[in-house]
C-alpha cells in the first residue's frame, strides 16, 4: 500500500455541510403527517403507581393517543442487557451479578426521576406536551436509595425486594500478593476519592423518527446512534420483526460519547407508536429531558492505599471501589471491570487487591461514557501517587519516572484478562520516554525553578501530571464493505456511525491508498442498517482500529480483484499491472494506462459476449481484532489558583500520546482536544447533583455547567508514534483518551500549586466554593 | 421544553402597550429580548396567559446623552450600549462584557435586564451604584422610580404589573472618579456567584466619596450604605477597603446554592470589594 493519504493533515471531507449549516440531524427528518411525541416521566426518585388516568390528555386537542404500560402491553418486552463477563473472563474473576429488568414504559414503579410513565403523541410538540401536563397519575412515594457507600451497606432501603442487598455488580481480584507487600512495605499512604456523576452531553440531545408500512410491513427509524445494528437488533427482538424489514439510519449525529451507545425505551417506543398510529413519529429529546433521561456516568468512591519502598518503587495498591450505577443495571462488569483493568496503567507493580461494588441507587442509569470507568481508576491511581510523592519528599515527576515502565519492558503482562477475557497484554509503547517526552515539551524544569519566586509574590501556580494506559478498540469486529461504481468511484461501507470524528476522512484515506485512486473518489457511508447486514458500532476508542482494519482488508481483496480484471482487459499477467492515481496500466507501458471505469464497464455483459470479469467489483471484510491494543499518554496541567476566591485558571496543557499510527494528525488533535475539554468538565466544572431524596437538582446547562472555548487552555499535543501490531493498519484507539487524564493531572496541579498551605483534594469537580473551603480550613488549622 | 398556550399582541406604541397591560395586569407579561423570559415559558415556570411583545414599537431603542447621563430606550440592547460605551466609558463596557455572551447581548435589553431584577445580575448593581432610575409608564401615567426603591426582592421590582419600563436613566461617574467592577462566576458569562460595582472620588488623597453595589449576595443587589459613609475621609489604604468590607460583608445575608454556599459567597464579597475599591481609587485622579 502506498501511504499518499495515510498520516496527512487531509481536510475533513466532512466538513463542508457542518459549516454551512446543511448537515441533516434525526430533528430535521420531517414526514409529511408526522406526529410528535413528548413523554410523562417521573418527578420521583423511586415510587409506586397506584393509578393512571389519561382520559383528559387523551381528549385536547391535536392528541392522537396517550399509551401507559397497560396500554402497550403486548410491545412491552425488556430493554437490552449488556456486560456479562466473556467466558476468558468469567473463568478467572467470579462475579456475583444482578441484572435488572426495565420497561420501555413504567410498569408499577418508578426507580428515578426521569423515567417514562407515559407517551403522549399529538400534532405538534407543544401539544404533546400540554397532553403530558393533563395526565393524572397517583404515586405513592418509597424510600429513597440515594448514597452509594450506605446503600451498599445492610440496613439500607432495597431497591430491589428480592435482592438480598443493593449490589449489582460485587467480586474481589487480585494479582500477586498485596498482603505480603503491604506488610513489607516502608510507607504507605490511603486516601478516600470521590469522583462525582458527570455526563457525554452531546450538544445535539437524542432524537427517534419513525414511520411503517403496512403495505410491505417495513420500518423505518432513524436515529441518533452510535450503534445503528445494535438498534436493529434491539426493535428485531422488540417487535418480532426480521431485521431486513428494519432500516435503522444514524444521519448526522451531534456528538454521542457513549451516550447514545445505550439501548433506550425511546428507541423503541418511538416505532411502536408509528406501528400502532399508522403515521410517522418524531421524538427530539429536548435538554430538560436529557438531563435527567439520557444516561449519567462516572460516580466512583476509592478507598486506595498504596505501598511504597523508601527509594519510591511502589509495590502494591488495594482499592474498594464502589459505583453507583442509578436504578438499572444494563451494563453489568463493563464499567467496574474497565476500572480495575486500568488502575495500574504505566506503572511497574505486581501486586494488586482490589473489592469491587457496583451499587443500584434511585438515579438515572449509568452508562459507559468516554473513558468508560478509566478516569476514575487514574483520579484514585494518579492522586494516591501524589500523595505517596508528597509524602516522601519526591518531586511527582521523579516519582513517576522511577515507576513507569520503559519500552524495553513491553510486552508487559499483567497476569490478569482483559474484559474481553483475553490475556491483558501491553502490546506497544514506552511509557517511560512518554512522561520524559511530556516533561520535555511542558518545560517542567522550568515551571519548577520558576515556581519559587512567585509563590514569594503571592502568585500560586502549580503543575500537575497524571499518565494512563487504555486498551483501545475492543472488539469482535467491525463490517466494511468497498466496492466500485461504474464511474471506477469508490464506496466504502461501514457499520461504524460517525458522530463527528472525520469518519468519511480518515476511512476514505485508508481506502485511497490501498486502492490507489483520489481522496475525492471515495464516499464513506455508515449508520445505515441497510447498506451493510452486521455491523457493531462507534465506541470504545474502536472504529478506526476495527472499521479501518476492515476497509484495509476488503479494499485490498477489492484491489486483486481490479488486478485480475485488468489484466484481461489489458491482455497482461497480473503481475504486470499497477493501478496508479485511478488507473490501470501495465508496468513499463504507460501508454496502456485506461481509468479504473474502464475496467468496470469492460466487465459488464453485452449482447457481443460476457465481460472481462463479473461486475461486482466490491469486497466486504470483518476483520477480527485478537483483543485491544494499548494507547497511552501523560498529561501536564499548569493551573494558578487565586487564593482568597478559590478560582483556578488553566494556564497551559499538554498531551504527549501513542495512538501508533496516525492517520490524520489535525482529526487526532480534534480527538484529544475534544477529550480534554470534558476532562476539564469533570475536573472543574461539571456535576450532576441529587438531594438525599434523590431528586435531580441539575435540571439545566444552567445548573450543569459544561465549559466553553473561553475556559479551556490552549492545548498542546504531542504524537509519538508506537505502532500496533494487533492490527494491518499499526494504530490504536484514540477517541476516549483525551478525557481520562485531566481530572487527575488539574487536581494535582491544583494541590501543587497550594502545596505551601497543604490543602489535598479529594473529591472532583473542584468548584471555587469547595476549594475556598479547603484553604479556609488549612488557614485556620 | 415547548411553552404552555398563550395570548400574543404585538403593539406598535406604547400607548397600545399600557392599555393591553392595563386590562391583562398581572396575567400579562411583557416581552422584550426574551433572554430570561422565553426560557422561563419552555420551562413552563412562567405560564402567563398573555403576552405582551413590545420589539414592533418604534423609537425605544435609542441611546442618548440626556439629564447628565444616558438615556436608554426600553429596547435598546446590551450589545448596543457595550457597543456605545467602548468608545470612553470602560466601567459600562466591562459591566457590559460580563453579561451572558455576546449573542445573548445582542437580544437581551438594558431595561429587560433591570425589570428582571436577578439578584446575581451585572446590571441591576450598576444602575443601583451609579443612582440611576427607570421612567416606568402605565395608561394613568408615567413615574419615575429611583434605583435604591427598584429592586424589592429576587425577580420583584417596584414596578407594577400594569406599568412598562420606557427608559432607563444611567448618570455618568462623578468628574474624575475612579471605577472597578469585579465579579467571580463559574464561567465566563455566568451570573455571578459575587460581584462588586464601585466607584471612588479622591480629594486630596482622602476619598470624597464612595460607592459600592454588590450583587450575588442576597435577594436583590444592595448599596454598601454604611461602609461608604465610613470611608468618607479616609485615605484609600488597603486597610481602610479592608475595614470597609468587613463591615459590608458582615451585613449581608447571602443565598446558598448548587454553586456557592453563603459562607462562599460573604468571604468572597469581602475579596472582592477590597479589590474593587482599590482598583477604582487607582484610577481615580482627584483634584490635588
Ligand atoms: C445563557 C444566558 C446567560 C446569561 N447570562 C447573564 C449574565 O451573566 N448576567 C445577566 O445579567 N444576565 C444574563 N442573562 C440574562 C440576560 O441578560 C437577559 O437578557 C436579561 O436578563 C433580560 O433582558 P431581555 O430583554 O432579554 O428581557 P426578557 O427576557 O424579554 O424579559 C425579562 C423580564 O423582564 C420583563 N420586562 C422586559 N422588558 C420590560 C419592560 N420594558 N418593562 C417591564 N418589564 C419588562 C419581562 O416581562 C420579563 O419578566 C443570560 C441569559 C442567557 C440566556
Amino acid at each position: 500500500m502506498g501511504a499518499k493519504y495515510f498520516g496527512a493533515a487531509v481536510r475533513r471531507v466532512e466538513d463542508p455541510r457542518y459549516l454551512r449549516g446543511e448537515a441533516r440531524y434525526v430533528d430535521d427528518i420531517k414526514l409529511p403527517g408526522m406526529v410528535h411525541a413528548a413523554f410523562l416521566r417521573s418527578p420521583h426518585a423511586h415510587a409506586r403507581i397506584t393509578r393512571i388516568d389519561t382520559t383528559r390528555a387523551a381528549a385536547m386537542p391535536g392528541v392522537a393517543r396517550v399509551f401507559t404500560f397497560a396500554d402497550l402491553a403486548r410491545f412491552m418486552k425488556p430493554l437490552p442487557l449488556f456486560g456479562a463477563p466473556p467466558p476468558g473472563l468469567a473463568a478467572r474473576v467470579s462475579f456475583t451479578m444482578r441484572q435488572t429488568t426495565q420497561y420501555g414504559l413504567c410498569k408499577d414503579v418508578a426507580r428515578y426521576v426521569g423515567e417514562i410513565v407515559a407517551m403522549a403523541v399529538a400534532d405538534s410538540r407543544y401539544r404533546a406536551e400540554d397532553a403530558v401536563d393533563a395526565i393524572e397519575v397517583g404515586w405513592e412515594p418509597l424510600p429513597a436509595v440515594v448514597d452509594m457507600v450506605t446503600a451498599s451497606e445492610p440496613g439500607s432501603p432495597l431497591m430491589y425486594a428480592d435482592w438480598p442487598d443493593n449490589v449489582a455488580v460485587g467480586f474481589t481480584h487480585a494479582i500477586g500478593d498485596a498482603d505480603a507487600a503491604f506488610t513489607a512495605a516502608d510507607v504507605v499512604v490511603r486516601e478516600r476519592f470521590r469522583v462525582q456523576r458527570y455526563v457525554g452531553m452531546p450538544i445535539e440531545p437524542r432524537g427517534v423518527v419513525a414511520t411503517y408500512e403496512r403495505r410491505d410491513g417495513t420500518l423505518t427509524t432513524w436515529n441518533s446512534t452510535q450503534v445503528a445494528h445494535w438498534v436493529q437488533q434491539g426493535l428485531a427482538a422488540a417487535l418480532e420483526m426480521p431485521p431486513h424489514k428494519i432500516r435503522v439510519i444514524a444521519p448526522d449525529v451531534g456528538g454521542g460519547f457513549g451516550t447514545k451507545a445505550a439501548g433506550y425505551a425511546e428507541d423503541a417506543l418511538i416505532p411502536i407508536a408509528a406501528i400502532v398510529l399508522g403515521r410517522p413519529v418524531k421524538w427530539a429529546e429536548d435538554r430538560r429531558e436529557h438531563m435527567m433521561a439520557a444516561a449519567h456516568a462516572r460516580h466512583q468512591v476509592h478507598d486506595i492505599a498504596l505501598a511504597a519502598r523508601r527509594d519510591g518503587t511502589i509495590l502494591a495498591v488495594r482499592d474498594r471501589v464502589w459505583l453507583d450505577v442509578g436504578a438499572y443495571n444494563s451494563w453489568g462488569i463493563v464499567l467496574p471491570y474497565n476500572t480495575v483493568a486500568h488502575l495500574l496503567g504505566p506503572y511497574r507493580i505486581r501486586n494488586l487487591h482490589v473489592a469491587f461494588k457496583a451499587v443500584v441507587t434511585n438515579k438515572t442509569p449509568n452508562a459507559p461514557y468516554r473513558g468508560a470507568g478509566r478516569p476514575e481508576a487514574v483520579f484514585a491511581m494518579d492522586r494516591a501517587v501524589d500523595c505517596l510523592a508528597r509524602r516522601m519528599g519526591l518531586d511527582p515527576a521523579e516519582i513517576r519516572r522511577r515507576n513507569y515502565l520503559r519500552g524495553d519492558e513491553l510486552p508487559w503482562d499483567l497476569g490478569m484478562p482483559y474484559r474481553d477475557g483475553n490475556p491483558l497484554v501491553y502490546d506497544s509503547g514506552d511509557f517511560r520516554a512518554g512522561l520524559e517526552a511530556a516533561l520535555r515539551a511542558a518545560r517542567y524544569d522550568e515551571f519548577r525553578r520558576a515556581q519559587p519566586a512567585l509563590r514569594e509574590r503571592g502568585i500560586y501556580r502549580g503543575i500537575g501530571l497524571s499518565g494512563y494506559v487504555e486498551g483501545t478498540a475492543i472488539g469482535p469486529y467491525e463490517s466494511a464493505s468497498v466496492r466500485l461504481d461504474l464511474a471506477g468511484r469508490v464506496v466504502v461501507v461501514t457499520g461504524a456511525c460517525s458522530s463527528g470524528q472525520g469518519h468519511e476522512t480518515s476511512f476514505a484515506q485508508v481506502a485511497a491508498d490501498v486502492l490507489s485512486v483520489p481522496l475525492e473518489w471515495v464516499t464513506v457511508i455508515g449508520g445505515d442498517t441497510s447498506a451493510v447486514p452486521f455491523g457493531v458500532g462507534t465506541f470504545a476508542s474502536r472504529s478506526a482500529v476495527t472499521a479501518g482494519s476492515s476497509i484495509h482488508d476488503a479494499a485490498t481483496a477489492l484491489r486483486e480483484k481490479i488486478i485480475r480484471a485488468a489484466a484481461t482487459l489489458l491482455e497482461a499477467a497480473p503481475a504486470d499491472i499497477a493501478i496508479e492515481d485511478g488507473r490501470v496500466l501495465v508496468r513499463g507501458a504507460p501508454a496502456s494506462a485506461v481509468p479504473l471505469a474502464r475496467v468496470v464497464q469492460a466487465s459488464i455483459p453485452t449482447f457481443a459476449g460476457p465481460g472481462v470479469a463479473s461486475p461486482d467489483f466490491e469486497a466486504t471484510a470483518y476483520h477480527h481484532v485478537p483483543t485491544v491494543t494499548w494507547a497511552s499518554a501523560v498529561h501536564v496541567a499548569q493551573v494558578e489558583v487565586d487564593p482568597e476566591t478559590g478560582v483556578v485558571a488553566l494556564l497551559a496543557y499538554l498531551v504527549a500520546h501513542d495512538c501508533g499510527k496516525v492517520i490524520n494528525p489535525p482529526i487526532v488533535d480534534g480527538q484529544v482536544h475534544g477529550g480534554v475539554a470534558q476532562g476539564v468538565g469533570g475536573a472543574l466544572y461539571e456535576e450532576m447533583v441529587y438531594d438525599e431524596g434523590g431528586q435531580l437538582l441539575t435540571g439545566s446547562l444552567m445548573d450543569y455547567l459544561l465549559p466553553t472555548a473561553m475556559e479551556l487552555p490552549p492545548i498542546e499535543t504531542v504524537h509519538l508514534e508506537h505502532p500496533s501490531a494487533r492490527n494491518p493498519l499499526g494504530i490504536k484507539g484514540v477517541g476516549e483518551g483525551g478525557a481520562i487524564s485531566p481530572p487527575a493531572a488539574i487536581a494535582n496541579a491544583i494541590e501543587d500549586a497550594l502545596a505551601p498551605l497543604g490543602v489535598r483534594i479529594t473529591e472532583t469537580p473542584v468548584t471555587p466554593a469547595r476549594l475556598l473551603a479547603l484553604i479556609g480550613a488549612k488557614k485556620t488549622a | 421544553m415547548k411553552p404552555a398556550p398563550f395570548e400574543y399582541h404585538d403593539p406598535r406604541s406604547i400607548d397600545e402597550a399600557v392599555a393591553l397591560l392595563a386590562r391583562h395586569g398581572a396575567d400579562a407579561k411583557v416581552l422584550a429580548g426574551g433572554q430570561s423570559l422565553i426560557p422561563l415559558l419552555a420551562f413552563r415556570l412562567a405560564r402567563p396567559a398573555v403576552i405582551v411583545d413590545i420589539n414592533r414599537i418604534p423609537g425605544l431603542d435609542y441611546v442618548r446623552n440626556e439629564h447628565e447621563g444616558l438615556a436608554i430606550g426600553a429596547l435598546a440592547r446590551q450589545r448596543q450600549l457595550e457597543r456605545w460605551a467602548l468608545d470612553g466609558s470602560p466601567f459600562l463596557c466591562t459591566a457590559l462584557r460580563h453579561v451572558g455572551h455576546a449573542a445573548i447581548r445582542t437580544r437581551g435589553t438594558i431595561a429587560g435586564s433591570i425589570a428582571h431584577a436577578d439578584p446575581a445580575a451585572e446590571l441591576p448593581a450598576l444602575l443601583l451604584c451609579l443612582d440611576g432610575s427607570v421612567m416606568a409608564r402605565s395608561s394613568s401615567g408615567q413615574r419615575e422610580i429611583p434605583a435604591r426603591e427598584l429592586f424589592v426582592s429576587h425577580l420583584t421590582t417596584a414596578v407594577r404589573a400594569d406599568e412598562l419600563i420606557t427608559e432607563v436613566r444611567l448618570p455618568g461617574l462623578p468628574d474624575g472618579a475612579g471605577w472597578g467592577f469585579l465579579e467571580v462566576a463559574r464561567r465566563h458569562g455566568d451570573f455571578a456567584l459575587v460581584g462588586v460595582a464601585a466607584v471612588v472620588a479622591l480629594r486630596n488623597g482622602r476619598i470624597a466619596q464612595a460607592r459600592v453595589a454588590l450583587f450575588g449576595c442576597g435577594a436583590a443587589p444592595v448599596r454598601a450604605t454604611p461602609a461608604e459613609q465610613a470611608l468618607a475621609g479616609q485615605a484609600p489604604t488597603r486597610g481602610t477597603f479592608a475595614a470597609a468590607a468587613r463591615e459590608a460583608a458582615g451585613t449581608l445575608t447571602p443565598d446558598a446554592d448548587l454553586h456557592a454556599s453563603a459562607e462562599y459567597r460573604r468571604s468572597v464579597a469581602h475579596t472582592l470589594m477590597v479589590r474593587a475599591l482599590a482598583a477604582a481609587s487607582e484610577r481615580a485622579r482627584g483634584p490635588g
